[in-house]
């Protein structure tokens, strides 16, 4: 009897196991009419996509799954295909393999980590287009592709800088890598323009997404003296502390007003769609190349969110004046005289950083409190 | 008005501390029965996520946490019938749980991923009390949970040392078979004591995503569960000394923050371990006292009871 009762058990807890093994999995999921293909429009180019979050988090992966409806919506003659929360490494070369094996012509891997995968899968399908996001290696059928959001960032500090009552801001910060520090440094210079005696405070949390940390991390700050909360994070949840507080906050990825509309100001938001129609109409005319493309604000890729009703006619006028010079090409945020923490001039009165010198930022501007881990 | 920055580290300790010690007070009433189950972090998931769901169709937080509570009496269910009722070793079928909580929550919350929710539990501070200076701040002035959460830690206490009814679930996590012919029925209430532990520790999971960090998304409890399980170590299986550690806890995970807002660096990773070295210092002071006094650690622990045939 004894016996016949562990078995049970046993088996019970090996139907548990199972159960997670079956639902655990991340989902895999065609969109577009199934159906199509046994009509005989076989002219359908098959385009697939690899996110490493899910796709409703309101963050990175969401506002590529965006770019990707957009791209479903404008060209009727493409069916897309998505995997969702891949993580970095070795799944991701199985699911990239898995998708260029299943037909698919253009795929878009839209994580930093995602990049030795890429190369390699890249290697067995030379047919295949490849573009990865946020990356720097290339081979003759892998581009890659990213927005200055620098730009957005700067234009967003301007905002903050002048919502700030107390000229304390706070910053939530992921990882202590070139984009994200480029980013606390554009903001910082934005916020400073319009308040030079003004300081970014940066907290970081080691994590990309994990809104308890965030929140915390964001606490913190407020009790600090903040007063404007930023982030660079994937989910809203500095946002909703900001708000708790009555104090404001400035998104990122896509518009995040809903999560705290009193709070947001504005925010850098990515808009990928139009991006990803050009290079799949490129790869169909054959005009495609393994470009390195970092687009600008004018080419529309990243944009600032719609302004709170909290931003004054000042703030807007400001950010739109700036804007027009980064647009038309006149100027850029990494413009010299640019000192560092220390007061040491590190761009000197009219040089312009360069890409590589933006790509590999290891330094915090004058007015970022805060260290750099190495 | 600023607070000083200690007042303010304290304040967010406390609730950074209320999930954990939420989880904490349902685990050390199973184990005072003499049950473990280390399905808390796969309970306080499906609490989370359940809770989410029901607030956001329900439009009342209040609602959520019910709900949140019964599901999490139904995970703890399942280890119940397997460890009481099936005598399957109480680790495995924990540890089952909480991978099958993990991915069931997963899949359940897959569409609520980014949903902002409206109906959470908001602060609310106690009149008069969060006028005192210092103490009003960092106790009083919080969601009412947090509240909730001191009265059910007296409640507790009171329950299991005061009573005739905690006097016998103890006796039944210490020697069953004496509980036993003492007339008592042990697998109820070892039963009963499970599935309330799962009930607060669906409370936990839904603290999580209704007052703590409004949202939801897979795996948010970050491992929560487990400090709760080190955290009825480092309580001792009392349920006050639970409450201090949580406070003590929870202000360790929110320090790292503040230590950077004032610029001292020290590594977030050195602190995150902070909370398992005391436990395992606390473990090893218990263990030695238990030899000598006979405090702490429930005699019967994990073992299942196998009543004799008559």
């Amino acid at each position: 009897m004894n016996k016949f009762k562990r078995g049970i058990a046993l088996l019970l807890s090996f139907l548990l196991v199972a159960a997670i093994a079956l639902t655990g999995c991340g989902g895999n999921q065609t969109t577009g009419d199934d159906k199509s293909k046994d009509v005989g429009n076989q002219q359908k180019l098959k385009v697939a996509f690899v996110y490493v979050g899910p796709v409703g988090d309101a963050g990175w992966s969401h506002s590529h799954d965006q770019g990707r409806k957009y791209l479903e919506k404008e060209m009727p003659n493409v069916e897309t295909t998505y995997v969702e929360s891949v993580p970095e490494g070795a799944d991701a070369e199985r699911v990239l393999t898995e998708l260029a094996s299943k037909g698919n012509k253009i795929i878009f891997a839209t994580s930093f980590g995602y990049m030795d995968p890429v190369i390699k899968v890249a290697q067995k399908f030379p047919d295949v287009v490849f573009m990865h996001a946020t990356g720097f290696k290339t081979a003759p059928n892998v581009g890659t592709y990213f927005g200055r959001e620098y730009q957005a960032r700067y234009l967003s500090g301007i905002a903050a800088g002048k919502q700030t009552q107390t000229n304390v801001l706070g910053y939530v910060a992921a990882f202590p890598i070139p984009e994200v520090v480029r980013g606390i440094n554009a903001f910082t210079l934005g916020v400073r323009s319009v308040n030079p005696n003004a300081t970014v405070k940066v907290v970081w949390t080691n994590t990309w997404y994990n809104p308890a940390t965030e929140k915390d991390a964001a606490k913190s700050l407020l009790d600090s003296g903040a007063d404007v909360i930023a982030m660079h994070q994937d989910t809203p949840a500095p946002m909703q502390a900001a708000e708790e507080k009555g104090k404001f906050a400035v998104g990122y990825h896509t518009d995040m007003s809903s999560f705290a509309p009193k709070a947001v100001l504005t925010g850098p938001v990515w808009n990928w769609g139009p991006y990803y129609v050009k290079t799949v109409k490129a790869v169909m005319d054959k005009t495609w190349t393994n470009e390195q493309y970092w687009g600008p604000m004018a080419d529309k890729i990243i944009d600032i969110a719609p302004f709170g009703p909290m931003v004054g006619d000042e703030a807007k006028a400001l950010i739109m004046k700036k804007r027009d010079a980064i647009d038309k090409g006149e100027w850029d945020v990494f413009t010299g005289p640019i000192k560092d923490q220390l007061g040491t001039v590190r761009v000197a009165e009219g040089q312009k950083m360069t890409d590589q010198e933006m790509l590999s930022f290891d330094w915090f501007v004058q007015g970022v409190e805060g260290m750099i881990s190495k | 008005m600023e607070v000083s920055p200690w007042i303010a580290i304290l304040a967010t300790g406390i609730v950074a501390g209320i999930p954990i010690l939420l989880a904490a007070l349902g685990e050390i009433l199973a184990e005072r029965a003499g049950v473990i189950n280390l399905g808390v972090e796969g309970m306080m998931l499906i609490g989370a996520v359940v809770g989410f769901m029901v607030s956001l169709q329900s439009n009342s937080p209040w609602v959520g946490l019910i709900a949140a509570v019964l599901a999490g009496a139904m995970m703890a269910l399942i280890h119940a019938f397997l460890t009481i009722t099936l005598r399957a070793n109480q680790v495995v079928s924990g540890l089952a749980l909480t991978i099958f909580g993990t991915g069931l929550s997963g899949y359940l919350g897959k569409s609520f991923i980014g949903v902002p929710l409206t109906a959470t539990f908001k602060p609310v501070p106690v009149p008069g009390l969060s006028q005192i200076p210092a103490i009003g701040p960092i106790f009083f002035n919080h969601d009412l949970l947090v509240y909730i959460a001191y009265g059910l830690v007296a409640l507790l206490w009171f329950f299991l040392f005061r009573t005739r009814s905690g006097l016998e679930l103890r006796a039944v996590g210490e020697n069953p078979a004496a509980a036993d012919a003492a007339g008592l029925n042990v697998f109820l209430i070892r039963y009963a004591c499970v599935i309330a532990g799962g009930m607060f520790a669906g409370m936990a999971g839904a603290y999580l995503s209704l007052a703590y960090a409004p949202s939801w998304l897979e795996n948010m409890t970050a491992g929560r569960g487990w400090i709760a399980v080190a955290l009825v170590i480092f309580g001792v299986w009392n349920p006050t000394k639970a409450f201090l550690g949580s406070f003590f806890f929870g202000t360790i995970d929110v320090l790292g923050f503040h230590m950077q807002t004032l610029g001292i660096v020290v590594s977030s990773f050195f602190l995150k371990m902070l909370p398992y070295v005391f436990t395992i210092a606390v473990l090893i002071v218990a263990t030695r006292e238990t030899k000598t006094r006979r405090v702490a650690i429930p005699e019967a622990l994990g073992v299942p009871y196998v009543r004799e045939e008559r």
